[in-house]
């Protein structure tokens, strides 16, 4: 079977989809692409099933010679994209020749870009889904990063060339859909499950101020830095379950961001959750870059979900 | 007067939170209500999950309707009766406790100021509830520990505790389904694979759950 070779690893460049879900109630993390929108996206352009694994890129990208001929789109983080040495676009399907060499280059915008090659990544699911975890070492590789040397099969079956991909309603080149942070990013937030088990003029605190994404930030979490953020009580709770997008405070006062591969359950307070149609813009932060949280209601928070959903399925 | 709350968790999830108290009557409740919300499983319905004291429902935003998922809640949290002694199983767990199956059974001796066969006889003796898994898969949390024995968590944690190891912290006990770091004094090791994504059923444990520890002689062959 043919394949992609990782020539360089770059930082961090992890298989992903749509991740484990159904089974949270074992202690199972979720996992999948931190920015899940542009790894759509991705998987659109070349007609893949929006749950084909694709290859996550954080910061510095990867390096990777493909053995055979393969249609690649690569979305998300703006990156100096190039195939044989020519620059190549992102947010589009690009035929790729046998023995091409596909680089990163230096990072321009954003944390996090998604490669995907029509026809998908073949690798074994394990509990059904091919979303590599880090801490829990779960997915292809036995759940590390990719690293040089490693070989990705591409499907026997799969177009080679753009005339071959299936219709699909995003076609050609589309604009990026995530806008990408330019230094930091405002994210809408719901307050709770937990804000009543934090001091009165705390959520003032949280949404007068700006935040910052620390370099101890991973896949898991960001752990943010900004002014404190008070409890009513202790900083301890009986653990429940711990949703993405959710910010957890810990006795420092100081809020963690939970990112996808973050456990099932913790045990502190959570005072807001990011709103579902912002989590992709949060999972292009890196660290240094600020965050600013707003307020919103479910009402607005679905309608944000329901445009993100229309551009995301090409309607407008 | 209901005795829960329902607490929206952003904008695809929602907790339905009983008394916040660790207390297996209540634990009992969030069971039962998980176990009917999963036996209804309604459109849109993604994932359920168990806490100490509450259930917490994840939904597809754009496939539900928030408003009438919360009613829904409402009704089967109202509805719900604590899954009876006669819906849990009861799991053995072979310990092989202390030596380098158990580094940290002196410590807890210490703590309690007994010898070690006495932290392995009040260990093994109870029978401990599954309150919840998490942390890393087929973590189960398990309480009461005896008080006597129920040691605080370590200073440092270790790198890497083996997997199988069986610990306390504080009230709660447990078993590490693989190799991870972790905090919790190791008293013995279980030769049980609590958790294996290969097998049809992954995982041992489940919430609700009574299980015995059994101490062994020898580590089977």
């Amino acid at each position: 079977m043919a394949g992609v070779v990782v020539v360089k690893p770059g930082m961090l460049t992890t298989v992903q989809d749509r991740g484990r879900w159904g089974q949270q109630g074992s202690g199972v993390p979720v996992g999948g692409p931190m920015d899940s929108v542009s790894h759509r996206i991705a998987n659109r352009l070349l007609g893949n099933d929006h749950d084909a694994a694709t290859l996550e890129v954080t910061l510095i990208g990867p390096e990777l010679l493909f053995e055979e001929a393969a249609v690649v789109a690569v979305c998300g983080a703006e990156f100096a994209l190039r195939v044989d040495g020519a620059t190549a676009p992102m947010w589009g399907p690009i035929e790729v020749r046998a023995g091409a060499r596909m680089t990163f280059g230096p990072r321009v915008l954003g944390a996090r870009a998604y490669c995907a090659v029509a026809g998908g990544f073949v690798c074994e699911p394990v509990l059904g889904s091919r979303a590599t975890n880090l801490v829990a070492r779960m997915g292809p590789f036995a759940g590390r990063a990719v690293a040089a040397g490693d070989r990705l099969p591409l499907a026997p079956d799969r177009p080679t060339g753009v005339k071959e991909l299936p219709e699909t309603t995003l076609k050609g080149r589309v604009t990026p859909l995530v806008p990408l942070p330019q230094g930091g990013v405002r994210l809408r937030v719901m307050w709770g499950p937990q804000e009543h088990l934090f001091a009165d003029r705390t959520r003032e605190t949280l949404i007068s101020n700006r935040y910052v994404v620390t370099p101890q930030s991973n896949r898991m979490g960001y752990r943010l830095d900004g002014p404190r953020l008070e409890h009513r009580g202790p900083a301890d709770i009986l653990s429940d379950a711990t949703p993405l997008g959710t910010l957890q405070v810990p006795g420092s006062g100081q809020p963690i961001l939970l990112m996808a591969d973050r456990q099932t359950a913790g045990g502190y307070p959570k005072i807001a959750t990011v709103i579902s149609a912002d989590l992709a813009l949060a999972g292009q932060l890196a660290p240094g870059d600020w965050v600013a949280f707003a307020t919103c209601d479910r009402r607005t928070a679905l309608a944000a979900l329901r445009d993100q959903e229309a551009l995301l399925s090409g309607a407008r | 007067m209901s005795d829960f709350v329902l607490r929206p968790a952003g904008d695809a999830a929602i907790v339905v939170d009983f008394e916040p108290r660790l207390d297996p009557l209540v634990n009992a409740r969030a069971v039962g209500l998980a176990e009917s919300i999963r036996q209804s499983a309604p459109a849109g319905l993604r994932d359920v999950v168990v806490g100490y004291h509450s259930v917490t429902a994840y939904y597809d935003p754009l496939a539900v309707d928030a408003d009438d998922l919360l009613t829904w809640l409402g009704l089967e949290a109202r509805r719900s009766r604590p899954a009876g002694p006669a819906d849990g199983r009861t799991v053995k767990v072979p310990v092989l406790y202390g030596g380098e199956s158990g580094p940290d059974l002196r410590t807890v001796a210490e703590f309690a100021g007994c010898d070690e066969r006495e932290v392995v006889r009040l260990h093994s003796s109870r029978t401990y509830r599954v309150y919840m898994l998490g942390f890393m898969p087929g973590f189960a949390y398990m309480a009461e520990v005896d008080p006597r024995i129920a040691a605080p968590r370590r200073q440092a944690p270790r790198v890497a505790v083996p997997a199988g190891s069986v610990g306390i912290a504080g009230p709660q006990t447990g078993v590490y389904p693989v190799s991870t770091p972790g905090g919790w004094n190791l008293i013995g090791r279980t030769p049980l694979l609590t958790f294996d994504p290969g097998r049809e059923d992954p995982c041992t444990f489940r919430a609700g759950d009574a299980v015995r520890f059994e101490p062994i002689d020898i580590w089977p062959a």
